[in-house]
């Protein structure tokens, strides 16, 4: 029973993994993912200059165009911004996996409960005050937050957290509530299972799907959040390297030495596009399956 | 009759939320500081100067009766000092909305007449090159950010063909139009005043452009996506059957069933709009209401930061009712749904 059981979640995967792999966009958005992890995790041993990384000062090679030394050219004083820009990968990645892996289960978990009780006054208090928050979008909210705080990648990570959980919350309600009142969960309550049996065994799963979908897509979306942060200065400080900080650093020499800023820039916009190539993917395979 | 009261709910539940709002902003601003007092005078100020601003902004109070100073202050209309300005909030704001709404309305109006137009174009030719420039343009146009496309405009149009400004709102030699409604494109046409009205739609273009590519991106998307779903429709065979031409069944009749999912999108891009503009007018140096709003969160200018997002968000709540009253009256189905409601 259980090894059957086992052969069919095999195949459906294999199902599933098929169906990505026909779709060619979502596979370049993967390899695209697959290189800005592999970059990020192995950027000391990958870039050319690992000590431009941090606070380091070589004022003969300051300000030069791009060139086989230095592909994308270095900045005013005089480091490779490729490096840089392998380094600022890993604060991009940690922004946007810490924040879904500290949004999700919290924004997962209150609006499961909103849509357990549906009707009752917790559901209305929960979704109201979500409503509050999405007032304002999140980029406003974030930045309120994070200029109140001191400026570090962490900080500026819970200020997209504080202004993004209510989205999950949202999904689950909406999944949850309509659940709730199917006969499973019905016989379930009538068999004497507890609340958090219900809330976690029943109506969850059920839930996945959307939220799965989201995921990938989001995490893209809350990088341009947080580069948007550090483009102000409210991210990671310097000399540590960020993207966004970069962009804003370089736009001071436009036009003449427009490499500074227009390189990371470019990064920034590659990590979103494909983690919205992969996400798309992702959502292609999820939801077709379900039909 | 039905429309009517279900305006009537919309506002009702916009007026809790509001209350919610001003309450969340109010503590944001006064819990996450620390010491709103020591912000306003700085590290160096003594210590009887801080105790005595403490007095005066009712820091030594508990939260509860700040919170109930502050918001029936705010119901009279005064928002207290911004730090930075020293004038009263409300008349910054006053004096610096006009300048972002005639940007964002500029942005609003590309984003809808090009994004729209892309879309048709591309779901007429779908399949061909023409096509996939579109979908490649948009794929790229919804993952760029908008500070990202005010660097770009303002490196291509700005410096290396230098056809626009790069900042502010109007040239330092021209005459100003006399104040009237504080947008000065409206001002200067008011007035007859030509060369005022072209001067400041060039400063205003490459903002509400850096503003508009995004969302102009992902309406494209959504309305060749919509159109492309509904060409296999019966109803599209029926009229083609019947010899309407196709140009006609894509522009009267399909398009304007696809406008529903645009625009009733087009809600949350005009509230993207405001918000990108934080950034973008910091970027083009543009006196708008967001840059305000952008200087005051960078310098912890907290009536000003709780002032002026709480202005937004009312802002926000009435643009989502007002599109989705358009929605509902344009959407037959929701409109008879709710009759019968």
């Amino acid at each position: 029973m259980k090894t059957l059981n086992l052969n069919a979640t095999w195949n459906s995967i294999k199902r599933s993994i098929y169906k990505f792999s026909r779709n060619k966009i979502s596979v370049v958005g993967f390899f695209m993912v697959l290189f800005i992890v592999i970059v990020a995790i192995f950027a000391p041993y990958l870039a050319p200059y690992p000590k431009h990384a941090g606070a380091f000062v070589d004022y003969d090679n300051a300000s030069k165009p791009p060139s086989l030394a230095y592909p994308f050219g270095t900045d005013a004083i005089g480091r490779d911004i490729l490096s840089r820009v392998m380094f600022a990968f890993r604060g991009a990645l940690i922004m946007g996996l810490g924040v879904i892996a500290m949004i999700v289960p919290i924004g997962v978990l209150v609006g499961l409960i909103a849509g357990y009780y549906r009707g009752s006054w917790i559901d209305t208090v929960i979704m109201r005050i979500t409503d509050i928050f999405i007032t304002l979008p999140a980029l406003l909210l974030a930045l309120a937050v994070a200029a109140l705080l001191r400026p570090t990648l962490f900080n500026s990570m819970m200020a997209v957290a504080f202004a993004w959980w209510p989205a999950y919350a949202r999904i689950a309600y909406s999944m949850a509530s309509s659940v709730q009142n199917e006969v499973f969960v019905r016989a379930a309550e009538i068999s004497g299972a507890s609340k958090t049996h219900i809330i976690f065994k029943e109506i969850l799963p059920n839930c996945l799907v959307p939220i799965f979908t989201k995921m990938p897509l989001d995490i893209g979306w809350v990088i341009l959040v947080g580069a948007t942060l550090s483009f102000v200065g409210l991210g990671e400080q310097p000399p540590t390297p960020a993207l966004g900080t970069m962009v804003s650093d370089g736009a001071k020499y436009l036009p003449h030495q427009w490499w500074v800023s227009v390189f990371p820039a470019l990064a920034i916009v590659f990590i979103i596009l494909a983690f919205n190539l992969l996400g798309d993917g992702i959502k292609d395979m999820l939801t077709t399956e379900e039909v | 009759m039905s429309l009517l009261s279900y305006l009537v709910r919309r506002l009702a539940l916009a007026i809790v939320v509001l209350i919610g709002l001003s309450i969340l902003l109010f503590l944001i601003a006064r819990v996450l500081p620390g010491d709103p007092a020591r912000i306003a005078l700085g590290p160096r100020a003594p210590e009887y100067a801080i105790e005595n601003l403490r007095k005066q902004m009712n820091l030594d109070k508990p939260l509860y009766t700040q919170y109930y100073l502050w918001i029936s202050n705010l119901l009279k209309g005064d928002l207290g000092l911004s730090l930075l300005s020293r004038r009263p909030v409300q008349e910054d704001i006053r004096e610096y909305f006009p300048a972002t709404f005639e940007e964002v309305l500029l942005a609003a109006i590309i984003l809808s007449i090009a994004g729209i137009g892309l879309g048709v174009l591309a779901a007429k030719y779908t399949n061909t090159w023409l096509d996939g420039i579109v979908r490649i343009f948009a794929y790229l146009g919804i993952v760029t950010p908008a500070f990202i496309w005010a660097i770009i405009l303002l490196l291509i149009f700005g410096y290396w063909v230098p056809i626009f400004p790069i900042q502010g709102r109007i040239s330092p030699d021209i005459l100003l139009p006399p104040r009237i409604t504080g947008m000065l494109t409206l001002d200067s046409l008011l007035t007859g005043n030509w060369v005022a009205f072209w001067d400041a739609l060039k400063h205003l273009i490459l903002p509400s452009l850096a503003l508009a590519m995004a969302p102009m991106a992902q309406a494209a998307r959504i309305m060749r996506s919509s159109i492309c779903s509904d060409l296999g429709a019966d109803h599209v065979s029926a009229m083609t059957a019947y010899g309407v031409p196709q140009n006609r069944i894509l522009t009267k009749y399909l398009s304007r069933l696809s406008l529903i999912p645009t625009i009733s999108i087009m809600s949350l891009d005009i509230v993207a709009l405001f918000a990108s503009a934080f950034v973008v007018e910091l970027v083009f140096n543009f006196p708008g209401l967001s840059r305000y709003g952008m200087h005051a969160i960078l310098n912890k200018d907290l009536n000003a930061i709780s002032g002026v997002l709480l202005i937004f968000g009312a802002l926000f709540t009435l643009i989502t009712i007002f599109i989705d009253l358009i929605v509902a009256y344009l959407d037959p189905r929701i409109r008879l749904q709710r009759r019968g409601m």
